[in-house]
């Protein structure tokens, strides 16, 4: 091995080690004992696709898989959402500082406070239904968390009320790294504002919006936090998600396989899912 | 007159992303009325601390909190010194297997490593580590954002730097620790932030790890005011704003690290 060779490994090595043993090992060995049914007391035994066969048995993963994808009509409204609010930052008018923080702040929130902090506003007689009654935009107060067709959009909204302030940065970086003379040229070819936004901007954050979007896709399927700490899969498990279930089946109730089954089918959609937007949101100026 | 509905509409949108807040802090620092009421008190009632004093009675939390800061400055150091090493040879070096390397590290962006805690929990308990902070901070060490930050930062270093001091005979080892490292210490200053912050706010592997209440951080032991405490809102809303004020002090002093961070992430 080369001088060079071996430096950069010798650089790469206690990095690699810990990844290995806390990021890789958990894939391998958790799909492995997917197809087994392990447990502390007992010796483990391969039991093919028993697992799997269990948990697309089981209303709750079923329910799961079906609000996880659901969940992925999120992604347009955080990333739409977050690219205005970028573009509404994206100024020097006095206190705008201000306002990226404000917007920023949920995403520096522990989601265990997220969840407290949401369950009051969500109360029946909460602060939202009182200002929603108010402007009669409902006519009772609603039970935004005790009600199971309404449930897991509440739970969507506190992940987009939570994701905003993050892509919002990422795109205020993207924004201010666009030339302004591209944009002067353009205003003195008569481009205006909504010419120059979908003929300069968008194009020029592309790569932005690409990545952007495969997180804003990967985060919406891998979301469980704030089910746990909002409804903790109820009421009448219709909030569960795919790692929902996991966690709850893993954590709470010990059943380690169904639980690795199930991260196992999250696992070949995120995989999938991710293929495909790479495939399909490709740079074409390019 | 533009300058004024762009101004509305920003207040607009702050005000749904702080309100929650705002009405948290009402709560825990009133003392009077009823909490769920229509209208609600936007307002405090008879402001007090009592409901913080409750707070500093009913859990150990001086305790949660040095065991936060524990873990977040552990979790810090460790993950600059192992990530900016790995990072290094990835932006400067030419070695074999440079390229599956990067891709293994960019994967785990993709699987749904949230739940990896099931079988990290077996691998802790087998290493014996369980109940201990070791066993807390490991699993969080590496992470691909991390290096992917900082291996962006070095490739930003120009390569004259390197050159001269390989000319000198340096080893990679002083190019690495007396150049560069102190060349991207902006850099590592963001990924400090970020990683406090989110050292901080773990709430699910310390749980599972740590099983005494009194080693518990302060994000697990929150929660514990909901079991001990299930029918004073006001009580629970003191120790969230407690919980969270550490984190939005270090980020509001701290913003453009924040904003720096997501620059190089971009890239």
């Amino acid at each position: 091995m080369s001088r060079v060779n071996l430096a950069a490994w010798l650089f790469l090595a206690p990095a690699l080690a810990l990844l290995a043993v806390f990021s890789f090992w958990p894939v391998a060995f958790g799909s492995f004992l997917a197809f087994t049914d392990y447990s502390l007391i007992r010796d483990t035994h391969w039991v093919g696709l028993d697992n799997f066969r269990y948990i697309f048995d089981n209303e709750m993963f079923v329910t799961g898989l079906k609000n996880s994808l659901i969940f992925l009509l999120m992604v347009p409204f955080v990333q739409i959402g977050a690219l205005g609010l970028a573009v509404l930052v994206n100024n020097q008018l006095p206190g705008i500082r201000y306002f990226r923080a404000a917007f920023y702040v949920p995403v520096v929130t522990t989601v265990s406070v997220v969840g407290i902090m949401w369950g009051f506003m969500f109360h029946e007689q909460g602060a939202l239904n009182y200002v929603l009654t108010t402007l009669r935009l409902v006519g009772a107060p609603v039970g935004w968390l005790s009600n199971d067709s309404l449930a897991l959009f509440a739970i969507m909204f506190v992940t987009l009320w939570r994701g905003l302030g993050w892509y919002m940065v990422m795109y205020l970086a993207a924004l201010q790294a666009v030339p302004a003379d591209m944009q002067e040229a353009a205003i003195l070819d008569g481009a205006n504002r909504w010419q120059r936004f979908w003929q300069i901007t968008v194009p020029m954050l592309r790569p932005t919006i690409m990545v952007c979007t495969i997180l804003s896709v990967l985060a919406a399927l891998k979301a469980y936090q704030e089910v746990d700490v909002l409804t903790q899969g109820g009421p009448m498990n219709s909030t569960f998600t795919g790692l929902y279930y996991a966690y709850d089946q893993g954590l709470k109730h010990l059943k380690l396989p169904r639980a690795l089954a199930a991260s196992f089918v999250m696992s070949i959609f995120c995989i999938g899912i991710a293929l495909l937007c790479l495939r399909y949101i490709k740079p074409k100026h390019r | 007159m533009k300058t004024i509905t762009h101004y509305l509409l920003l207040c607009a949108i702050a005000v749904v992303c702080v309100f929650p807040f705002w009405w948290t802090l009402v709560t825990a620092i009133s003392t009077e009325g009823n909490i769920f009421a229509f209208p609600p008190t936007f307002w405090p009632n008879q402001p007090s601390f009592d409901n913080f004093i409750e707070v500093f009675k009913a859990i150990p939390i001086w305790s949660f909190f040095r065991n936060s800061v524990f873990i977040a400055a552990c979790t810090v150091f460790w993950k600059l010194a192992l990530c900016s090493a790995a990072a290094y040879p990835l932006a400067r070096m030419h070695f074999k297997g440079r390229k599956l390397v990067f891709g293994l590290i960019l994967a785990t962006l993709v699987l749904p490593s949230e739940v990896n805690f099931l079988v990290n929990f077996i691998t802790v308990t087998k290493l014996s580590l369980v109940d201990t902070y070791t066993g807390v901070i490991l699993p969080n060490v590496v992470t691909a954002v991390a290096i992917l930050l900082l291996k962006q930062a070095f490739e930003e270093v120009p390569q004259d730097l390197i050159d001269a001091a390989r000319v000198d005979g340096a080893s990679e080892w002083t190019i690495f620790s007396k150049i560069m490292l102190p060349l991207i210490a902006p850099w590592l200053a963001t990924v400090g932030i970020l990683t406090a912050v989110e050292a901080w706010n773990e709430y699910i592997w310390p749980s599972i790890v740590m099983s005494k209440p009194d080693e518990f951080p302060l994000s697990v032991g929150v929660l514990y005011l909901r079991g001990t405490f299930g029918s004073s809102t006001r009580v629970i809303a003191a120790g969230t704003i407690l919980t969270i004020l550490p984190t939005l002090a270090a980020f509001l002093f701290t913003q453009r690290f924040f904003m720096r961070g997501m620059d190089g992430a971009v890239k």
